[in-house]
């Protein structure tokens, strides 16, 4: 498959994740569009790591390369699920406080 | 459909079906080490605990205030430039007659991967475990009634 589409489908979802991004003004869904960003960002590594593979492949038949970029994808998954982690406990802080999820409502950072 | 759901709980099952379509393609391109991955860490566990703790604030009731008109446009019309400007940029390159190999490899396979993992990568794999500990830490401590 060309990697043309692949790189077009990350693009649109990493577009729809600034949009959501951008547009909603709930906590919550602003932090589910930055994993859709890196869900985007995951895909577009992965695609990347079979076309490289593919053309070592020609050469050698027994090569490995390609597997950096597959290891990239789990580590980026790992700190996203670090990173969901701390910020659900912020989200959930920050509602016990001032009883809502509105980020608007969060443009003094001290309380 | 994840963005323009009003409420959050819909949001969240539409952001899974992402997730496993996502995994299909990893399974397209025969990585199913990843493909596996994403559907235990983020289909299972971050979308469990996303719905979680919309259920704890008990956000499912549609009540969430909007953004004025004008505003959510600019971001609509700033997400669509941008979109616009990338695949204006990358349609010309000469990246078409690249293939990504589908159904094909064995790269993707934790034989190889596990491999890979605990000879090249073993530092940066211990450091995401102490990211993961200070993580949990971090998290109990600022759910921590104070």
């Amino acid at each position: 498959m060309p990697i043309n589409y692949y790189i077009f489908l990350s693009i649109a979802l990493f577009a729809i994740g600034i949009v959501g991004v951008l547009t909603r003004r709930n906590a919550i869904i602003i932090f589910m569009c930055i994993e859709l960003m890196l869900n985007a960002v995951n895909l577009l590594l992965v695609a990347f790591s079979k076309m490289h593979h593919m053309k070592a492949l020609a050469t050698d038949a027994a090569t490995t390369v390609g597997t950096d970029g597959q290891l990239f994808v789990f580590f980026i998954m790992v700190v996203a699920a670090a990173e969901v982690t701390v910020g659900l406990a912020i989200i959930v802080m920050m509602y016990r406080n001032i009883h809502s999820v509105d980020v608007n409502f969060l443009n003094r950072l001290k309380h | 459909m994840v963005i323009t759901n009003k409420n959050p709980v819909y949001s969240v099952l539409w952001l899974i079906v992402t997730f496993f379509a996502i995994s299909g393609h990893y399974i397209l391109l025969n990585a199913q080490f990843l493909a596996i991955v994403n559907v235990i860490v983020y289909a299972g566990a971050i979308m469990v605990l996303f719905l979680f703790v919309i259920m704890l604030m008990n956000l499912n009731k549609e009540t969430e205030p909007q953004k004025n008109r004008w505003l959510r446009m600019a971001g609509a019309i700033a997400g669509g430039c941008l979109l616009l400007v990338l695949v204006a940029a990358l349609k010309d390159t000469h990246t078409k007659q690249q293939l990504a190999m589908t159904n094909g490899g064995n790269i993707g396979l934790i034989k190889n991967l596990g491999k890979e993992l605990f000879t090249t990568y073993v530092v940066p794999f211990e450091i995401s475990s102490i990211l993961f500990l200070s993580a949990m830490v971090g998290a109990v401590v600022i759910g921590k009634k104070e």
